[in-house]
C-alpha cells in the first residue's frame, strides 16, 4: 500500500507535464486528461483511505521513502512521503474538492481558448499541494509550498491580458515570498537546532530544546502560515486574487493554498505546544484576522470579494483553533474540511451566477435571481446556511466547537476575550453572508444593459457545473454532523494531533445558545438593512468604517505608506550612501593611485641604463642591509 | 702582503665596471665593462681558491670564462643585428619600452 | 713557481701586485672613460693581461694561460671585429642625456665599492692554506681531475651552452633575403622618384701616384667633393685632401730643375737627387 502514495502526486504531476508540454494537439482532449488524472488521484486517495480504516488507530500511518535527494554527510534530505490521518484528511479534501472543481471548470472554461493550459495549471496546483501535505520532512514540504505559490501565481494571473490580473498575480507572489522567507528561516533554524528536517525526529526532540529557540521557530512558521493562509499582516493578496477565474478562487479558498498554513501549524503542533508565546501569537493573529476578514466581507459589493473576506475570516477561525493547542487542532482541521465543502460550493455558486450574468460581479446589479437559477440558489443557500453555522449543518458543528475551545483558552480574561471575538465573528459572518444572499437571490431584479447594450439573460448553468455544486451542497449539509457523530473525526485525528476536551469558562449549552442567538441577530440585522428596503444600484457613501472596509480596511494604503514609501526612502538613502561614501572611497582610491602612478610613471623613461641604476642601487641597499644585520 | 689585497683590487675593478655600464651609451663599451666585472669576479675566485687551498674556485672561474665567451658571442650578435636595424649602437636608442 | 703560489706572499709578489694593480685600475678607468671604442678595447685587453699575471701569481697556471689565449686573444679580438663592423662613427659623445644618471651612477658605484670593501674588511679571512698541496700533481692535472669527476655534468652542460650560443649568434646575425633583389632599372626609377642623385655617384679623385679611393675628386673649381669617397672612410675622417698637392709638386719640380741646372749633369748628383725625390715621395705620403 505504501507504494501507492507516490501515485497521489504523480498523477496530477503527469497531467501537468502532459498538458503543458503537449501543445495544441491536446486542445480538444486536454481538459478530460486533466480531470481524469485528478479523479485518479482521488481514487488512489480513497483506496488508501479504506485501507487505512481497516487498521487500528495507532498503526495507520504509512511511510514511503522514494529516494535520497541531497545525501551529504550531516545533511540528509530525502524524498519520502508520510501518510497519516492528518495527511489523509487533506489528501481526500484536496483531491475530492479538486476533482469537483476540475469537472466544474470543464463547463466554466468552455469558451476559453487556453483551457488546456488552465487544466495543466490546475493539475500542477493539485500536485504541489499534495506534495506539501504528504511530505515527511520540512524541506520537501517547502518544495510543495513553493509549488503552490507558483501555481497560484500562474492561475491568478491566468487572464494575464488584464493588467489587474497580472498585478494581482504579482502581488500574491510577492506577499507569499515574505511568508516563504519565514518558512525557510524556520527550516534553517530547525536544522541548526535539531540537525534534521524530518517531521518525526524534529517533533520528538522538541522536549529537549530551549523554549527560546522553539518560540523563534514557531514565530517563523506563523509568518509562513500568514503568507499562505492570508492572515494579518500578510492578508492583502487574497482579495486581489479574485482576478483569477472563479474555479481558481474556489480551489485556492476551499481545498488548496490557504489551508496550507493551517496544515503547517497543526503539523508542527508539538513545537507550538512547547512554546506558549508563539501559540499566543497564533491565537492573536487568528482572532484579528477573523474580525478583519468579516468586516471587509460586510462592505464589499463584489460577490467574489465578499466571499474572499469570508474566507479570510474562516481561516482566521482555523488559525485561532490551531493556536489553542490540543483542544483546538482537531476542530481546526474539521472546520477546514467543512469549510472546504461549503466555501467551494459558495464560490462555484458565485461562478455560476456570474456565468449567467455576463461575468458581472457587482451584487448591486443582481437581485431576484432565485427564479432564474434554482439549482444555484438552493446549493448556494445550503452553503450559506452552513457557513453561518445554522444549527444542524456542517458549519455549525465545526464552528461551534471552535468557539467553545476559544472560551476554554484559559480560566481568566483571555478565555473571555478570544471566546468573545469568536462569537462576535459568528455574528458578523451571519450578517455579511445574509447580505450576500439577499442582494443576489432576493428582492427586485436590478440588472441593466451594459455599455454595448447586451442585457444579461440569467440562466441556469450546464450540468457539468451544477453537479459539482450539488455534491458540495451535500457535503455542506451533512459533513459536519457526520464528523461529530460519536466524535468520530476527533478520534480519527487524535493519534496525530492529540486531543483534550476543552473546559470553557462558561457552560457548553450556554455557548451554543448564545452562538445561535448571535447569528440570528446578525442575519436579522442584514434582513432589516437589505431585505426590507430596496438595495440601491450605486453604493451609498456609507460610514467611515464602511468606506475603510471597502478599501480592505486600508491594508494596501498601510502597506504603501509603511513598506513602499519606507522602502523607497531606505533605497534612496542607500543610493546616497553608495554615491558619496562607497563611490567616494572607490573613486578616491582610484584617483590616488592614478596620481601616484602618474608620478611614478616618470621613472619609467624607457632607458635601459636608468633601470640598471635602479637595480644596482637596490642591490647595494640589500647588501648594506645584510651587512648591517650581520653587524647588529 | 696579504692575499686579501687581491680581493680589494677585484672589488675596485668590479665597481669601476659597474659604473661604466651605467654611464656609457655605446653598447660595445657597455659590454666591455661587463667583461671587466666578470674578470673581477674571476680574480676573486682565484684568490679564494688560493686561500682555501683547493681548486674548486679555479674550476668555477673556468666555467665563468666559458659562459662569458658564450655570452659575448650572443651579445655581440645582438649588437650587430641591432645596429643593422637602427643604424646605431647606442643603448639609449633602443628605448621602445617607453610609452 | 710552486713556492711562489704556495704560501704567504713574498716581497716580490707584493712589489708585482702594487705595480701591476695600479696599472690594472688605470686600464679599467680608461676602458670606461675613453671616447673611442677601440681605445677602450685596447685598455681592457691590457687589464686582462695583468689579471692573467695575477692568476699565475695565485697558482692558477691553467687559468692564467686561458685568460691570455681565450680572453685577450679571442674575445677581445671579437670585440675589435665588431667595433670595426659597427663603431665606424668617430667617437662617442660623452655628454649625458638622462638627467641625473651620471651622478646616480657615480654614487652607486662608489657606494658599492665602499660596501664591498667594508664586507671584505669585516670578513674573517685569516685562513690561508696556499695551493702547494692541491697543485702537487700539477695544476692542469688537478683541474682535469675535478672537471671530469665532480663537475662533469656542469662541464657537459657548458658544452651544450657553447653550441647554443654559436647557433644563436648565427641565427641573430644571419639575414634571410625575404624579397627579390631590386634590379638596376628599379633602383634607377627609385632614384628618380626620390629626386636626389639622379646620376651615379662621382668617382673618387684619381691621382697618378695613388691607388686613390681615399682621395676626393675635385670639382671644376678645384675644391674636393666628399661624395666621391666611400661613406666608411668619410666617417672615419680618412679623406686625403690632394687639392694642394699639384702646387706642391710643381714647386718641388721647379726646385729640382733649378738644382740640376745649377749643378750640372754629374752622375752622383743625379743619383742623389733621385734619392731625394724618393724621400720627398715618402714625405708626401
Amino acid at each position: 500500500m505504501e507504494n501507492l502514495i507516490a501515485l497521489l502526486v504523480a498523477a496530477p504531476l503527469l497531467g501537468a507535464a502532459v498538458l503543458l508540454c503537449g501543445g495544441r494537439r491536446l486542445d480538444r482532449t486536454g481538459h478530460w486528461i486533466g480531470t481524469l488524472l485528478a479523479v485518479a488521484s482521488f481514487a488512489v486517495g480513497v483506496l488508501l483511505f479504506t485501507d487505512m480504516l481497516g487498521k487500528d488507530a495507532e498503526h495507520r500511518a504509512l511511510h514511503q521513502a522514494l529516494f535520497s535527494w541531497i545525501p551529504v554527510e550531516g545533511f540528509q534530505a530525502d524524498v519520502a512521503f508520510q501518510l497519516d490521518q492528518l495527511s489523509m484528511t487533506f489528501v481526500l479534501l484536496i483531491t475530492g474538492v479538486g476533482s469537483l472543481i476540475h469537472i466544474y471548470s470543464i463547463g466554466y472554461m468552455e469558451h476559453d481558448e487556453r483551457r488546456r493550459r488552465f487544466f495543466g495549471y490546475l493539475n500542477l496546483f493539485l500536485a504541489a499541494m499534495l506534495l506539501l501535505v504528504i511530505a515527511d520532512n520540512y524541506l520537501l514540504l517547502y518544495v510543495g509550498w513553493e509549488g503552490v505559490g507558483l501555481a497560484s501565481y500562474l492561475l491568478i494571473g491566468f487572464w494575464q491580458h488584464k493588467p489587474s490580473a497580472a498585478t494581482a498575480a504579482k502581488k500574491a507572489f510577492l506577499v507569499n515570498r515574505v511568508g516563504d522567507m519565514g518558512l525557510s528561516i524556520a527550516i534553517m533554524l530547525m536544522f541548526t537546532t535539531f540537525g534534521t528536517f524530518a517531521f518525526g525526529p524534529v517533533l520528538e526532540s522538541v522536549g529537549d530544546t530551549g523554549e527560546g529557540k522553539l518560540t523563534a521557530i514557531g514565530l517563523m512558521l506563523l509568518l509562513a502560515a500568514c503568507g499562505k493562509s492570508a492572515q494579518v499582516p500578510l492578508q492583502s493578496w487574497l482579495g486581489d486574487a479574485m482576478e483569477g477565474p472563479t474555479p481558481v478562487s474556489a480551489l485556492i479558498h476551499a481545498a488548496t493554498m490557504v489551508t496550507a498554513g493551517v496544515y503547517l501549524i497543526t503539523r508542527s503542533g508539538a513545537i507550538f505546544n512547547a512554546a506558549p508565546d508563539a501559540q499566543l501569537a497564533v491565537v492573536i493573529v487568528g482572532a484579528v484576522t477573523l474580525i478583519f476578514g468579516a468586516i471587509v466581507g460586510c462592505a464589499k459589493d463584489d460577490i467574489k470579494k465578499a466571499l474572499a473576506g469570508s474566507t479570510m475570516s474562516q481561516i482566521g477561525y482555523m488559525i485561532l483553533a490551531a493556536g489553542l493547542g490540543p483542544i483546538g487542532y482537531a476542530f481546526a482541521i474539521m472546520h477546514l474540511v467543512t469549510h472546504g465543502f461549503f466555501k467551494a460550493g459558495l464560490f462555484l455558486g458565485a461562478g455560476s451566477v456570474m456565468h449567467g450574468m455576463n461575468d458581472e460581479v457587482d451584487m448591486r446589479k443582481y437581485g431576484g435571481l432565485r427564479k432564474y437559477m434554482p439549482v444555484t440558489f438552493v446549493t448556494f443557500g445550503l452553503g450559506y446556511l452552513a457557513i453561518i453555522g445554522f444549527p444542524g449543518l456542517s458549519g455549525f458543528w465545526s464552528k461551534d466547537k471552535i468557539i467553545e475551545a476559544a472560551f476554554a483558552y484559559d480560566d481568566g480574561i483571555r478565555g473571555w476575550i478570544f471566546g468573545g471575538v469568536a462569537l462576535l465573528g459568528a455574528g458578523i459572518t451571519a450578517f455579511y453572508m445574509t447580505r450576500v444572499m439577499i442582494m443576489t437571490f432576493f428582492g427586485e431584479k436590478r440588472w441593466q444593459p451594459d455599455e454595448s447594450g447586451n442585457e444579461p439573460h440569467p440562466h441556469e448553468s450546464p450540468k457539468s457545473m451544477t453537479i459539482p455544486m450539488i455534491v458540495l451542497a451535500f457535503g455542506s449539509v451533512f459533513a459536519g454532523g457526520l464528523f461529530s457523530l460519536n466524535e468520530s473525526f476527533v478520534k480519527w485525528l487524535e493519534p496525530v494531533t492529540q486531543f483534550e476536551h476543552p473546559h470553557p469558562v462558561i457552560s457548553v449549552p450556554a455557548i451554543t445558545a448564545s452562538t445561535v442567538v448571535v447569528l440570528l441577530l446578525g442575519a436579522g440585522l442584514a434582513y432589516l438593512m437589505y431585505g426590507r428596503k430596496p438595495v440601491p444600484v450605486t453604493a451609498p457613501r456609507g460610514s467611515l468604517l464602511t468606506r475603510a472596509a471597502r478599501r480592505d480596511l486600508l491594508q494596501d494604503d498601510f502597506n504603501h505608506v509603511v513598506l513602499v514609501r519606507g522602502g523607497e526612502h531606505l533605497t534612496r538613502s542607500l543610493v546616497y550612501v553608495d554615491h558619496t561614501v562607497v563611490d567616494g572611497v572607490v573613486n578616491g582610491t582610484a584617483a590616488g593611485f592614478g596620481g601616484l602612478s602618474g608620478r611614478l610613471r616618470k621613472l619609467q623613461n624607457g632607458f635601459a641604463r636608468s633601470y640598471a641604476v635602479s637595480m644596482f642601487g637596490g642591490t647595494a641597499i640589500l647588501i648594506a642591509a645584510t651587512l648591517l644585520m650581520r653587524a647588529v | 702582503m696579504s692575499p686579501v689585497n687581491y680581493l680589494y683590487l677585484a672589488a675596485l675593478l668590479f665597481a669601476i665596471g659597474a659604473t661604466g655600464v651605467l654611464i656609457r651609451r655605446n653598447a660595445i663599451v657597455v659590454f666591455m665593462c661587463i667583461e671587466l666585472m666578470l674578470n673581477a669576479c674571476n680574480l676573486t675566485l682565484v684568490a679564494f681558491s688560493r686561500m682555501h687551498g683547493n681548486l674548486d674556485g679555479q674550476i668555477i672561474a673556468f666555467f665563468t670564462m666559458v659562459v662569458a665567451a658564450a655570452e659575448v658571442v650572443v651579445g655581440l650578435a645582438i649588437i650587430v643585428s641591432l645596429f643593422r636595424s637602427r643604424h646605431s649602437a647606442s643603448v639609449d636608442d633602443a628605448s621602445l619600452m617607453k610609452l | 713557481m710552486n713556492t711562489l703560489a704556495a704560501y704567504a706572499t713574498s716581497t716580490g709578489e707584493a712589489f708585482q701586485f702594487w705595480i701591476l694593480g695600479t696599472v690594472a685600475v688605470i686600464g679599467a678607468l680608461c676602458t670606461v672613460f675613453m671616447k673611442r671604442a677601440v681605445h677602450s678595447a685596447l685598455c681592457l685587453a691590457g687589464t686582462m693581461i695583468i689579471l692573467a699575471v695575477f692568476y699565475l701569481a695565485n697558482g692558477a697556471y691553467f687559468l692564467g694561460i686561458v685568460q691570455i689565449v681565450v680572453y685577450t686573444g679571442a674575445i677581445m679580438m671579437l670585440f675589435l671585429f665588431v667595433v670595426m663592423l659597427v663603431g665606424v662613427t668617430a667617437a662617442d659623445s660623452l655628454k649625458e642625456t638622462i638627467k641625473g644618471q651620471r651622478w646616480l651612477a657615480a654614487l652607486c658605484g662608489l657606494g658599492f665599492a665602499v660596501l664591498l670593501f667594508a664586507g671584505i674588511g669585516n670578513a674573517s679571512l685569516s685562513e690561508f692554506n696556499g695551493l702547494a698541496q692541491a697543485n702537487s700533481a700539477g695544476n692542469v692535472e688537478g683541474l682535469a681531475a675535478l672537471i671530469f669527476t665532480k663537475y662533469v655534468f656542469a662541464f657537459e652542460i657548458t658544452g651544450a651552452l657553447l653550441i647554443t650560443a654559436t647557433v644563436g649568434a648565427m641565427v641573430l646575425t644571419h639575414r634571410e633575403r625575404t624579397e627579390r633583389a631590386k634590379t638596376q632599372r628599379e633602383l634607377s626609377e627609385q632614384r628618380v622618384r626620390e629626386g636626389k642623385h639622379l646620376p651615379p655617384l662621382p668617382a673618387p679623385g684619381v691621382y697618378a701616384r695613388h691607388n686613390a679611393v681615399d682621395i676626393a675628386g675635385l670639382l671644376p673649381d678645384g675644391t674636393p667633393s666628399e661624395l666621391t669617397v666611400s661613406r666608411t672612410l668619410r666617417e672615419r675622417g680618412q679623406i686625403r685632401d690632394v687639392s694642394g698637392d699639384a702646387l706642391n709638386d710643381l714647386k718641388a719640380l721647379e726646385q729640382r730643375s733649378e738644382e740640376r741646372l745649377g749643378r750640372g749633369g754629374a752622375v752622383t748628383s743625379r743619383e742623389k737627387s733621385s734619392g731625394g725625390s724618393a724621400e720627398q715621395k715618402e714625405a708626401a705620403k
